[in-house]
């Protein structure tokens, strides 16, 4: 029997989406093995958030309430003593997940399986499956520590649904640590968008480094994001150079996502960005290069020169 | 500023489609696989070899990296430490472990033994090995050390003290500034390698390095030439003292499924359009 606690992930005083993938992980853990599972709200804004976190079936949401800006030093300690009493504590692997869970099963001397795509319970015994090498193959794994620390991707685990009812809350004490002392937050540049987030998007249209600058990915791939209502990524070499922002980097090192429609343009498919994208339903490419390495994963491939393309396909859509 | 950098070898990131599972499904062997200097890490070396050089008089070196790589006391990990030492590492460092008796709780409270020992300034690692991708030991370093840590760090600046730092780190929704008292650990992101990632007070301010694309610096004809005169200290986990326990027991490998199905090169844009709409559904 495993009890479960979720870590909720705050943006301005609101859960994000990735606390609710989080907590559908939680409740397969606890269905699985007969136990139950609470949701930890901590941060700025951690009270109106346990009250939004509380139609999710959890038996309790606790608040830590932290104001100013996030440090997992600010955080771990806070939520190692509130999961103390808990068998498994899950959070999502979003860069905050991957920031502050760490921290805290080392605090708890709990082995970590991060990033997980799967979770079984065979005979009430808990493993986890996991991508690794860039996704090219898939660990099984279990955690020999009392205690277990998980953090769940995104792009495979639902958001939970709001299941009704209103979980009781608590708060628990704020903790101290030392190490939160020697890092002080300065501020965070926000990139603002009305679309929606490249994490759960339906369809995310992205563009490479042969779009060659950042005006072309205002004019020629935004048209088609909005057209579809899609999110907007970006390979890496498109982010390095400066084209779009660093959060839009879809691959191993950015984000992962698995919409039901992604379009790669521009973008020859390196290992590195496969490894984010090609669990996406439907993949189509629009490259110059019929032999570009996208090929390896495209259902529908468009052999021509995006600039001349996109324009009409954004057009198209837009009559459909 | 003395700094450690960890590298770690893996089976070459770029032809990671060609691994297999062993027989039993118990292992993965990467067969007929190069070894190569964990990407992320190479990255790391790179911050920290900034950190520590006047690059306006030829990459004077300022400070002190020392390298530690955990793994087999042969060739591939050995010629690994030696390609850092000739991009300019001072030193190295190779701790000798069965690569099967390692996770991040092991590596971390090795790396911490190592640090005691060597007391840098800083320590900075690749946020993931392009193997497992787990994000995890850096963070789980500094806790053991009662540090802070910052991932993710796309920007360090020093301050004229050397004492902190202030680092840009890179989240999902956007970019945050923090100021960072030391020791600490660093782990870095990607943008690591931008032309002016790294201020360090002593080379001027302002100065762009030459663009990376893909990987830290090369080493020069003349950096290969020092870097085999340079030490390697070889070294136990018994001679350190550590808790080898291990928290994860990886109990099966699979092969990712194939995507099915073959890919389809449409005649134009009309043509595309309408498999996405009436064949795929999804526009």
């Amino acid at each position: 029997m495993a009890n479960v606690l979720v870590v909720a992930e705050l943006l301005e005083g609101k859960a994000r989406k990735t606390t609710l993938c989080a907590v559908t992980a939680a409740k397969q853990i606890a269905e699985g093995t007969g136990g139950s599972f609470d949701i930890l709200s901590i941060g700025e804004g951690a009270g109106a958030a346990a009250e939004e976190l509380a139609g999710y079936g959890a038996g309790k949401v606790l608040k830590a309430e932290i104001a100013g800006g996030y440090t997992c030093e600010k955080y771990a300690a806070t939520v190692a003593e509130a999961g103390k009493g808990y068998d498994v504590l899950v959070a999502c692997a979003s860069a905050y997940g991957k920031d502050l869970l760490p921290r805290v099963a080392a605090k708890l001397g709990a082995g970590v399986a991060s990033d997980i795509s799967e979770v079984h319970t065979d005979g009430g015994k808990l493993s986890y499956t996991r991508p690794m090498y860039a996704g090219n193959m898939f660990g099984t794994v279990e955690i020999l520590t009392d205690k277990q620390v998980v953090t769940v991707r995104q792009s495979e685990f639902e958001p939970a649904a709001s299941s009704g009812g209103a979980s009781p809350s608590e708060d628990v004490a704020v903790q101290t640590d030392p190490a939160a002392d020697k890092v002080e937050f300065l501020g965070v540049e926000v990139v603002k968008s009305e679309r929606p987030d490249l994490g759960d998007a339906d369809v995310v249209v992205s563009g490479g480094r042969a779009l060659k600058s950042a005006d072309n990915f205002t004019n020629v791939i935004e048209p088609l994001v909005d057209a579809l209502g899609a999110a907007m990524g970006a390979s890496r070499a498109a982010c390095d150079a400066g084209y779009v922002a660093p959060e839009l980097q879809v691959g191993q090192t950015g984000k992962v996502v698995a919409p039901k429609l992604y379009i790669a343009i521009g973008i020859s498919g390196a290992i590195q960005h496969l490894a984010g994208m090609k669990g996406s339903k439907t993949i189509v490419a629009i490259n110059k290069d019929k032999e570009a390495p996208i090929a390896q994963v495209a259902d529908y491939f468009l052999v021509a020169d995006l600039f001349d393309t996109v324009p009409a396909l954004t057009e198209a859509v837009k009559k459909l | 500023m003395k700094i450690l950098v960890s590298i770690k070898r893996v089976a070459d990131p770029d032809n990671a489609s060609k691994l297999k599972v062993s027989s039993d499904g118990t292992a993965v062997t990467s067969e007929g696989l190069e070894w190569k200097m964990n990407p992320f890490d190479d990255w790391s070396l790179e911050a920290a070899l900034r950190l520590t050089e006047n690059a306006a008089e030829k990459n004077a070196r300022v400070g002190e990296v020392v390298l530690v790589s955990i793994g087999p006391n042969d060739e591939h990990t050995q010629r690994i430490i030696r390609e850092g030492l000739a991009k300019g590492a001072e030193r190295g460092i190779l701790v000798e472990a069965d690569e099967g008796n390692l996770d991040a709780s092991v590596v971390s409270a090795i790396l911490k033994a190592i640090v005691d020992k060597e007391s840098p300034d800083l320590v900075v690692m690749g946020k993931q090995a392009a193997d497992g991708d787990s994000n995890v030991a850096g963070t789980e370093l500094a806790e053991k050390l009662g540090w802070p840590v910052i991932n993710s760090a796309m920007k360090i600046l020093t301050s004229d003290d050397g004492k902190t730092l202030e680092v840009k780190r890179e989240l999902d929704t956007g970019v945050a500034t923090v100021k960072v008292t030391g020791p600490a650990v660093i782990t870095t992101s990607d943008r690591i390698l931008q032309p002016d990632s790294v201020q360090n007070g002593v080379t001027p301010d302002g100065h762009q390095y030459a663009k990376l694309e893909v990987g830290g610096r090369y080493a020069s004809l003349k950096g290969i030439m020092q870097a085999k005169k340079k030490p390697i200290d070889q070294m136990s986990l018994g001679d350190l003292g550590v808790d080898t326990a291990k928290s994860l027991n990886y109990k099966k490998f699979e092969l990712p499924p194939a995507r099915s199905g073959q890919t389809t090169f449409v005649e134009d844009v009309a043509d595309l359009v309408d498999k996405l709409h009436n064949t795929a559904k999804v526009i």
